[in-house]
């Protein structure tokens, strides 16, 4: 009886360790929210949350900070980069999962050896290239670069992925007849579902967030990103800190929002590219 | 050999990514190892080759020595806090009661977000001026501080910001790993008298070699790049204070227009970063061969 007393206690002293580690880690989103809603004449500390809505920083930042339009852009150079990735991966990693000759394991190294080139230590010659194939500020540009830097992680899942799918339904196709290159097609590729999903919020959410590309290869007002708008949207209001944080704070409800919905996949997918 | 030829057909599938990462990995690195021995200023038609002045440059070079120093402590530090703290988390999570999963989500939402929006989330709180901190200051009756206005402070906040963003990347990683180590093993200790301490040492932590070499490697790859979060704290000010190579390269070419040096430093830092993540996988690789 005692004993149960005792253990029901620690369970509440848990809960309450754990919400305090939750408010620690939700202090700068609750700073941002109340800074986005105050009104710049409200010179109260960023700790007292505001007793009423004003929403005129939003409407400054949609208007002058075209974050809705960057966001649109976004979804378009984060769709065309996700699409190249998964295709191009998974293509890419059926010859490196089955057909594993002492070439194809060089390629595959090489290919992880991809993950580690730090992407700015490249950004001169990357730069001149993109100037000299007319690819800055261009949605196919930032997108095949996107694509050629999330690639390694896309074959690094799908290659795992297909290692574990038994040999013996190819053979079985090949025995009917079915040519090799169309094995993949009709064979593994119904059965990547679960994988393509990790391959997709994994890499989705690297170009989402991207700022590195986005600020090199992004310079025309047309094509904005998320993060560059906000970017600059933030130096040039330095003296309206409302209207940045409303900026900031559109910047992230998407993919923040998609998180808390889909919240076991992104787990999933964060878990299966990391740990083979 | 018509079977080899068979066989070896569906290899035409990896062709494509081959020729994304020839066009814009390795053709570019080795047009920046060319540019890197020369004295282009970044637009011009004409440059001429300089030797090896640009490295000898670099060794002399001041500016180098702090960046390097940020970096090595933006990747190796941030690190090290990301491994405890989500180690910590990660036990801590593992464990029933009300509220974990809760808490679970909370801690891996910071990784979703930008990490330059994360760094202007944090600018509300470091600004001198009205800043959150700063009034946590006032209540006890302090001087405000200017955060980022000071070197070395801003390359501990910024290391700071970067781990606490994260630590639920290492702690995600760790509770696929805790939960991979069959609770039959700590019950056989517990009746063979092992202490809390014992366990952990010789159960939790040795089967959690994978978890640990993932999360080591993801981290510290990811610190040695550090780039968006000093962007949007301290464009690697005051002066050269803060920067990091990453940031440094990006300096160097478009305010410096010395795209030459500014190869230089990128070549530099991709051979820092290559070894760096060769010699920790060996050792990661011969350690979990031990176990």
């Amino acid at each position: 009886m005692m004993k149960r007393a005792g253990k029901k206690r620690r369970i509440s002293a848990s809960t309450f360790v754990a919400l305090l580690i939750c408010a620690f880690h939700l202090i700068p989103f609750y700073i941002m929210i109340g800074v986005a809603l105050k009104s710049p004449y409200d010179t109260s500390s960023r700790w007292v949350f505001p007793g009423y809505l004003f929403l005129d920083n939003f409407k400054e930042a949609i208007r002058y900070g075209d974050i809705l339009k960057s966001i649109l852009s976004n979804v378009i150079i984060t769709g065309g980069a996700v699409v190249g990735i998964t295709v191009i991966g998974a293509l890419a990693a059926y010859p490196l999962a089955r057909n594993q000759t002492k070439f194809n394991k060089g390629v595959r190294t090489f290919s992880l050896g991809m993950m580690m080139v730090p992407a700015l230590s490249l950004l001169v010659p990357l730069y001149s290239l993109m100037v000299k194939i007319q690819g800055i500020s261009t949605y196919w540009g930032i997108i095949l670069v996107l694509v050629t830097f999330q690639l390694p992680t896309s074959i690094f899942l799908f290659t795992n992925f297909i290692v574990s799918i038994p040999k013996s339904l190819d053979e079985a196709a090949a025995i009917d007849g079915c040519p090799r290159l169309r094995i993949f097609f009709s064979i593994i590729l119904p059965q990547l579902k679960p994988v393509t999903a990790s391959v997709i919020i994994m890499t989705g959410v690297s170009c989402w967030n991207d700022y590195m590309f986005s600020l090199y290869f992004l310079q025309s007002p047309q094509i904005k990103s998320v993060t560059l708008s906000v970017a600059s949207f933030f130096t040039q209001t330095q003296s309206n800190m409302g209207a940045a944080a409303a900026g900031a704070l559109l910047g992230i409800v998407p993919i923040v929002a998609l998180y808390l919905c889909l919240q076991k996949y992104f787990v999933k997918g964060m878990v299966d590219s990391a740990i083979k | 050999m018509k079977k080899t030829i068979k066989k070896n057909i569906i290899n035409i599938y990896y062709i494509p990514a081959l020729v994304l990462f020839g066009i814009f990995v390795i053709y570019p690195l080795l047009k920046g190892l060319q540019l890197s021995f020369t004295n282009w200023d970044g637009f011009s038609q004409n440059y001429s080759n300089v030797g090896w002045r640009n490295y000898q440059a670099l060794f002399k070079d001041a500016n180098i020595k702090t960046t390097l120093i940020n970096t090595v402590i933006y990747g190796f530090g941030s690190t090290l806090l990301q491994n405890v703290l989500g180690l910590a988390y990660a036990l801590f999570l593992n464990r029933k009661f009300t509220g974990r999963n809760v808490a679970r989500a909370v801690i891996y939402v910071p990784a979703m977000v930008a990490s330059l929006i994360m760094g202007y989330m944090y600018y509300f709180i470091l600004q001198y001026d009205g800043g959150a901190l700063n009034d946590i200051l006032a209540v006890f009756g302090l001087e405000a501080v200017d955060w980022l206005s000071k070197g070395s402070w801003a390359v501990i906040l910024i290391t700071l910001i970067n781990s606490i963003q994260f630590v639920g990347v290492s702690m995600i990683l760790y509770l696929a790993g805790l939960q991979g180590i069959p609770s039959s093993y700590y019950e056989a200790a517990e009746l063979d008298g092992a202490s809390k301490w014992q366990s952990f040492r010789h159960i939790t932590l040795p089967l959690l070699l994978p978890a640990i070499t993932s999360s080591v490697m993801l981290n510290l790859i990811g610190g040695l790049k550090l780039f968006d979060i000093i962007q949007a704290l301290t464009a690697g000010g005051p002066g050269f204070a803060s920067h990091s190579l990453a940031t440094l390269v990006s300096y160097t070419y478009f305010r410096g227009q010395n795209a030459g040096y500014s190869a230089t430093i990128g070549i530099f830092s991709f051979v820092l970063i290559m070894a760096v993540s060769i010699v920790l996988m060996r050792f990661f690789t011969k350690k979990e061969g031990d176990v």
